[in-house]
């Protein structure tokens, strides 16, 4: 705690620490600091991320502390961490059958190990064990590939037997004479859950910190294309930005700012719902997921059982789907967590999940020179959030492939080199 | 037992003469019938009934009822205990067993409070600034912080009850069953129309139920509302629902209503379902849903005794139940004269009446000074005394504008505080509808704006504050509902109302104090989660200013209650820090459901054997009288071994293999997709969507066939007939059945409508029973006498028509397992018939029937793929060395363009060989991988995965399939598959393992 | 829970429909003669816009029958319903230039 007073950066804020609350406890709290500022758009920059959520503050953090890029804007039309980052269910793994995709959220994850540290903001990353069940013979089939997989690519997993998922989750029911019983699993001990908020709060106060304007309430309305074609800057509520190098990280609206760029994306925007319930004292430690029952259950720091389901099946930028998945994900958490059933729905709400035909995200160049993507991630980006920054900034500020990131590229489309984890995601994330 | 000291001698919907007798935190108390837990708990002077959440200070009762953020209770024992249930909706029963929350070990003495003696280190969002070093610790903190929070305990074991759901239409639903949803209700019902008319509340009055001092044509309103209730009765086809919260809002006038059918009552019936969720279309909707009174933000507004104005009053006047004698009043409007002189009315002493107004005028502030009682005009309460119980409030003269004290302070004593900070509609519902909402400065409040669905709002929802405005609006929304849905209605008169006016509001949503805020003490604003003026500036200091980082960052408005009575005054007073107005600040989302329901409630009904559709074959319960064991495939249940006593899983596969290669072994093959395709084009049709040629196939003979997607990979494989010219039987996979018949119909009708061919799925139509082996021909030459079965006259890939075991069959010499086989179709009523005449009639050449195990074995020692199984969504027909049924001379079908991609002609593309262990009895696990070089440990480079492996007995030694890159280039490498603990060599090889030569197949 | 007008059956609700994307992308008629780009346009690439778009259903559990919807993905309004073979209303501004059929 020697660090606690130590300042950072050209904002010089102070940094977070017990001592720190201590001393402001002292001034009634009343001598804070933003914890990012709130500039006008300057006319021009060395990078524009277009999409203040964690991917994109990320990719402005890693532009300015890897890359020594700092005259960045990141540009978000409403409020930062507003759209998928402050909607999903807050779940982090890595444990993806293809090479590709075991690489990149790996890589993420190794990141998120120390990130509160790193960023000085508790993202509250808990590594409470990430458990997915399976529920007949071919799924116990298809467990075990992916577990080879993963332990292969060096990844850690473990599998359980029912009596292992019991004593891991005492709630659950493990009758084998019901429809989908549970019949084994398998667990990623390290992956876990984070506070969603705070991983955008937390990138944007440490990229303000080295010199990132972050823009609210501005919206990208075109972009502007020099004779040759290549970027040049962007159209916003706010007047005209200049910039040379853009990346676009916006999920949900991927497609839309393509048409505006002039392109198409193989992308379609999907509901995707999800609940949390009243408060209780806590029933259960970990992270589990079915793909057979389509459900998904955690429990939040602050009590409440947060549920997932699968996504709607329609295009849709309504941040709302259809009562059915609803009912369906509750009829399977009462079905095997029969305790839940008298607990309460407290609030239900939907994001726009931006998916690929191979449910694999798209971290790429694009027919516009100087333009860069990062979408596709469907509905498993959270996880991905530091990973995803780190590789793209790379690519943004190298103009080359990242390494890891080289298989998410748009041609792969027209090559047909597919990673299709259709099979390994199912609907859970 | 306590003695109900608070209880009135008379006055009140109770029932004196039904006493009932409760427990709270384990103590015994008496109420009445029409008591909740609230107004029976107030009747015996319980205040402290909770700690709040973060710093756990003793809290009483708020509210009256949903709205109620404080009086949170774990209700009954074991598997039917239920937390965080309010107070002031649990209509009470004899014997209710509630309990507080959030202390311990007891709610006068709670060791937690400790946390707010340290309240200064915890301000808004601390935890994110702490808890970071080391970063090992973290799960330590975290267990802490985890048990520390979460409200009430879950139940102990399943949920004994039922729920249900009711699937309704109607052509106008109303939320709400005060006096304008009443009115409404009235109105449309009159035209003959299906109306739904629902209430939260045990019984429909609304705001009417709290209030003594409105008459409507001259009596009493309750006793309007009883004859309006009367009335709608009497209609056939007005649905009237109590308990029932309108809690959703969906798409296209898609709602949901949440109804406790047993809740009250405290126990469960078995004829009834405890709760029950409506799912309503609505042609039209009317929100009638009321208005929620604010509380006022002053400096320990917390205290037990803290109440709003119309709680007070509403426990007085309904309930009977003087919650005070010695009430202090803190208005910002005329609704706390009512209180008032309600409770002075009823023996109360009334410390006075704190008015936020400069300068009050009007009837009822006159009336005040006639009965004596203080007004104390643009006063401010700057502190408040009491611990577990309010005792007195200190009150001091404000400035002008209301920002700073223009006086000295002054010590009221009182037990009560009635708070009347002003009215917010409740626009919950037309939020979640997408309506948009707009700021009325004068009423200070979120008020309806445009409406996105057909849906009106009426009453206080829409603003209102009269009930004579609310009935006549009630009436006019009732009206034109039904006749925009073409009724014809006649209006009813609306009655004279006699009420009080409400004057002007003053919103001043912080009152002054001796001390800036967040010095001394703590204005509330969210009293669940403990969110303080303080903290939301706080938020906005460090740079929180939209509405929705300010909730996040200090959690105002995330409680159990979603801000009900908070979500205003914080918008208020984040915009008075940022020096902004209220709609510059946003508007906070509502999202359903309303009030917290019960995950039982959408979908405890599809538990246990209605979670999912279950299909079996016809010959099932033989298979369940013979002892098999089945495997889940998509929906069907299927036999998949028949373990005789004392075998084992191999042994017994072994064993039926065993026979299928030598003797007769029966598989029942009903659950395969079957398709029957007929039309002129229906040739043509598979050519297009088969990758092989099927223009020439002739009458009566059967074809292999693959289908691609249009990207070329393998969706679906499976054996076609031509039954006729324009005539064919499909078969598809059991799992693939329902996607392949999904798939060939978007193409019929969305690419070639043209085309004339129709598709029927006759899956469930036709059973099948499969007998493979040597003998198959001898068993059904017994029961069969119209079909030649010889190998000329029904050769392999044939299909007849015949008679078998007197059951009119087609008959088809198709093979799995490289055996003789036929495949013996018939109507699906007379499959177990046809299984057990074929157990019968092979009894003594030792029939055995065989199950899903042994087919896969049977299939993989030949060769044999199975579609997802030994592909995945990624595999080409030339990855699996199969170019051979991909026809080159065709022009087009389906994935023939996505075949011809250059990234599916690599030669390091994932390709399917066979796998030889070394150790012939070792096999190897599927999912297994392969490497070419171990590692001494993992990261390393994969190969490819094991699709199939199994021990082959006709092979007499372990098999398996994989996909391995470039697999066909090596044939004869040595490979290996690491496992944990051992590595195993393999070698590479071809896919047959049994019988190369095919020599078997005709028998 | 959207109520879709199935031509055929009537106003269902959209739990008994399937979904299929963006309507009247038309099979090429001569694949062969594709290039790698077109043909990955065919199979992947969609138009996803934030307001009218028209798109296919298919009502599952009822008539099984194909038809276009003009639907708002910003509102969920449903602004036209036409069968296959039919074309979008031109005022809609949605789909392919209007080809009469």
């Amino acid at each position: 705690m020697a660090e606690a007073g130590r300042r950072r950066g050209p904002t010089g804020k102070p940094r977070y620490s017990i001592l720190a609350l201590a001393r402001n406890a002292l001034s009634y709290h009343e001598n804070w600091q933003a914890a990012w500022r709130s500039p006008e758009p300057k006319p021009s920059y060395d990078a524009i991320v277009v999409g203040g959520g964690g991917h994109g503050l990320a990719t402005a953090y890693y532009l300015a502390s890897v890359h020594g890029i700092r005259n960045v804007a990141v540009l978000e039309k409403g409020w930062i961490g507003g759209g998928n980052t402050g909607r999903n269910t807050t779940i982090i793994r890595s444990n993806y059958l293809w090479d590709e995709s075991a690489a990149i959220y790996e890589h993420a994850l190794k990141l998120w190990e120390g990130l509160s540290q790193e960023l000085n903001f508790n993202l509250m990353f808990s590594q409470r064990g990430v458990i997915t069940l399976a529920h007949s013979e071919h799924e116990l089939k298809e467990m075990r590939r992916r577990v080879e997989a993963i332990r292969l690519n060096g990844i850690d997993t473990e599998v359980l037997s029912t009596a292992d998922v019991k004593k891991l989750v005492p709630i659950i029911n493990t009758d084998q004479g019901i429809r989908h019983p549970v019949m084994g699993g398998f667990i990623q001990r390290r992956g876990g859950t984070a506070r969603h908020d705070a991983v955008a709060w937390g990138y944007a106060r440490a990229a303000d910190d080295l010199g990132v304007d972050i823009i609210q309430n501005c919206e990208v309305t075109g972009f502007l294309k020099d004779g040759n074609g290549a970027i040049e800057g962007v159209e916003t509520s706010r007047g005209t930005i200049r910039s040379k190098r853009i990346g676009c990280v916006a999920a949900g609206h991927s497609a839309v700012l393509a048409d505006l760029a002039g392109f198409k994306l193989p992308i379609q925007a999907r509901p995707l719902q999800a609940l949390v319930s009243e408060p209780i004292k806590p029933v259960i430690d970990t992270v589990v997921m079915s793909n057979a029952v389509h459900m998904y259950i955690s429990q939040s720091d602050k009590g409440e059982l947060v549920l997932g389901a699968g996504t709607d099946s329609y295009n849709s930028y309504a941040q709302r789907g259809s009562l059915n998945i609803i009912e369906h994900q509750l009829a399977a958490a009462c079905e095997l967590y029969p305790i839940v059933s008298r607990l309460r729905v407290l609030r239900t709400w939907g994001g726009i999940v931006d998916t690929c035909p191979d449910a694999s995200p798209i971290v790429s160049r694009t027919p516009v020179d100087g333009l860069y993507f990062n979408c596709g991630w469907g509905t498993g980006g959270f996880k991905a959030t530091p990973g995803s920054g780190h590789v793209f900034a790379d690519l943004m500020a190298r103009d080359r492939p990242n390494p890891v990131a080289a298989p998410f590229t748009l041609e792969r489309f027209k090559g047909g080199y597919l990673i299709d984890e259709h099979g390994a995601a199912g609907v859970a994330h | 037992m306590a003695n109900q000291s608070n209880r009135l001698a008379a006055g009140g919907r109770v029932d004196r003469r039904r006493p009932l007798v409760f427990r709270f935190d384990g103590r015994r108390l008496q109420g009445y019938a029409g008591d909740t837990l609230a107004s029976a708990l107030l009747a015996n002077d319980v205040h402290l009934v909770g700690r709040s959440f973060k710093y756990h200070r003793p809290r009483g009762i708020l509210g009256l009822g949903s709205e109620e953020p404080n009086a949170l209770i774990q209700l009954g024992r074991g598997n039917r205990t239920e937390p965080n249930l309010r107070a002031t909706q649990i209509e009470l029963f004899d014997g209710l067993d509630a309990h507080s929350q959030n202390r311990w070990p007891c709610l006068r003495f709670d060791v937690g409070a400790v946390n707010s003696a340290f309240h200064r280190l915890f301000p808004a969002g601390f935890y994110y600034k702490t808890f970071m070093w080391p970063a090992s610790l973290w799960s330590t903190y975290e267990e802490v912080i985890r048990h520390a929070a979460g409200l009430g305990r879950a139940p102990e074991g399943p949920d004994p009850d039922r729920y249900e759901r009711m699937h309704a239409h109607c052509d106008v639903l109303i939320a709400g069953g005060g006096p304008a949803g009443l009115a409404a209700a009235l109105a449309a019902g009159r035209s003959g129309a299906r109306v739904i008319l629902a209430d939260e509340q045990a019984e429909f009055g609304g705001s009417l139920l709290g209030d003594d001092d409105v008459t409507i044509g001259g009596t009493p309103a309750v006793d309007w509302v009883a004859e309006v209730v009367a009335e709608l009765e009497s209609m056939p086809e007005v649905t009237l629902l109590r308990r029932a919260t309108v809690n959703g809002y969906y798409d296209h006038n898609y709602l949901t209503i949440a109804e406790r059918v047993t809740d009250h009552l405290g126990v469960g019936l078995p004829t009834v379902p405890r709760q029950r969720l409506w799912k309503v279309r609505a042609g039209r909707v009317v929100l009638a849903t009321g208005a929620i009174e604010r509380p006022l933000v002053f400096r320990d507004n917390d205290r037990p005794g803290v109440m709003l104005s119309t709680a007070v009053r509403g426990y007085a006047v309904r309930y009977g139940v003087l919650a005070g004698r010695r009430p202090l009043i803190v208005t910002g409007n005329d609704d706390g004269y009512r209180t008032a002189f309600a409770l002075a009315d009823r023996q109360a002493r009334v410390a006075g009446i704190v008015d936020l107004r400069t300068d009050p005028i009007g009837p009822l502030v006159a009336e005040a000074k006639n009965r004596g009682i203080e007004v104390l005009a643009g006063h401010s309460v700057t502190a408040t005394h009491g611990g577990r119980r309010i005792e007195a409030a200190e009150i001091a003269p404000m400035t002008a504008d209301g920002s700073g004290l223009a006086g000295s302070t002054r010590t009221l004593e009182c037990d009560v505080i009635a708070m009347a900070g002003g009215f917010n509609p409740t626009v919950h519902l037309f939020s979640q509808s997408r309506g948009k909402l707009r700021w009325d400065g004068e009423r200070a409040a979120f008020l309806p704006g445009t409406s996105h669905e057909a849906e009106v709002s009426v009453g206080g929802c829409a603003g209102t504050s009269s009930v004579t405005q609310a009935i006549k609006d009630g009436i006019k929304a009732g009206l034109d509902q039904v006749r925009a849905l073409g009724h014809t209605a006649r209006q009813p008169a609306a009655p004279a109302v006699e009420e009080h006016g409400q004057g002007e509001t003053r919103p001043l949503w912080l009152l002054p104090s001796t001390q800036p805020v967040g010095r001394k003490g703590k204005h509330f604003v969210d009293f669940q989660n403990d969110v303080t003026a303080a903290d939301l500036m706080l938020a906005t200091r460090e740079g929180y200013r939209s509405i929705e980082h300010v909730k996040r960052y200090t959690t105002t408005g995330m409680g159990t209650d979603q801000g009900k009575t908070s979500n205003v005054n914080a918008l208020a007073i984040v915009g008075q820090s940022l020096g902004v107005d209220v709609p510059a600040v946003g508007t906070t989302t509502f999202r359903a459901p309303y009030t917290p329901t019960t995950i039982g409630a959408y979908g405890g009904r599809d538990v246990g054997h209605l979670f999912a559709p279950t299909r079996t074959t016809a010959m099932d319960p033989w298979h369940r009288a013979n002892g098999a064991k089945f495997e889940h495939v998509g929906d069907w249940m299927r036999a998949w071994y028949y373990p005789k006593a004392g075998e084992t899983f191999r042994q017994a596969v072994d064993r039926e293999v065993t026979v299928a290669r030598n003797g007769v072994a029966l598989l029942d093959a009903s659950t395969l997709g079957k398709i029957d395709i007929r039309g002129g084009d229906a040739a043509e049709f598979l050519n297009r969507v088969y990758t092989n040629a099927w223009a020439k196939l002739g009458t009566g003979r059967c074809r292999y066939g693959f289908m691609l997607k249009e990207d070329g990979m393998v969706m679906d494989d499976g054996v076609t007939t031509r039954l006729a010219d324009d005539h064919f039987h499909m078969t598809t996979t059991t799992g693939g059945a329902a996607r392949v018949m999904n798939w060939l119909e978007e193409y019929l009708q969305t690419e070639w409508p043209e085309m004339d061919v129709r598709l029927t799925s006759v899956t469930e139509q036709w059973a099948v029973a499969s007998i493979c082996g040597p003998k198959c021909r001898e068993l059904l030459g017994r029961l069969c006498s119209d079909i030649d079965l010889g190998n000329d006259a029904f050769p392999f890939m044939a299909m007849r028509d015949g008679t078998v075991a007197e059951i009119p069959a087609r008959v088809f010499r198709i093979s799995f397992t490289g055996e003789l086989s036929f495949e013996i179709n018939v109507p699906t009523r007379y499959g177990l018939a046809l299984w057990e005449a074929l157990m019968t009639a092979g009894a003594d050449l030792g029939i055995t029937p065989y199950g899903t195990e042994a087919m896969h074995v049977l299939r993989a020692e030949k060769g044999f793929i199975i579609v997802g199984q030994d592909t995945d969504g990624s595999v080409t027909p030339l990855d699996l060395g199969m170019d051979w049924i991909v026809s080159k001379s065709k022009p087009d079908f389906i994935g023939k363009r996505g075949l011809a991609r250059p990234d599916l002609h690599k030669p390091d593309r994932k390709q399917l060989v066979g796998l030889l262990t070394e150790d012939p009895t070792f096999v190897l696990p599927e999912g297994g991988h392969v490497v070419e070089t171990v590692k001494p440990k993992p990261p390393m480079a994969m190969l490819g995965h094991v699709t199939s492996s199994y021990y082959s007995p006709s092979a007499g030694r372990s098999i398996a399939m994989a996909l391995v890159k470039g697999g066909h280039a090596r044939k004869g490498q040595t490979l290996y598959v690491p496992l944990e603990g051992r590595t195993i060599p393999v070698t590479v090889a071809g896919t047959v393992f049994f019988d190369p030569e095919g020599s078997r197949r005709d028998g | 829970m959207m109520l879709i007008p199935c031509p055929w059956c009537g106003p269902r609700d959209d739990s008994e429909f399937a979904y299929g994307n963006q309507a009247h992308i038309a099979r090429p008629s001569d694949p062969a003669s594709t290039s790698d780009q077109e043909w990955a346009e065919y199979l992947y690439f969609r138009d996803n816009p934030k307001g009218p778009f028209a798109e296919r259903w298919m009502h599952a559990a009822g008539c099984r029958r194909w038809f276009h919807v003009v639907r708002d993905t910003n509102s969920h309004v449903i602004l036209q319903v036409y069968k296959v073979g039919e074309w979008p209303d031109p005022a809609l501004g949605v789909g392919p230039a209007n080809k009469e059929s």
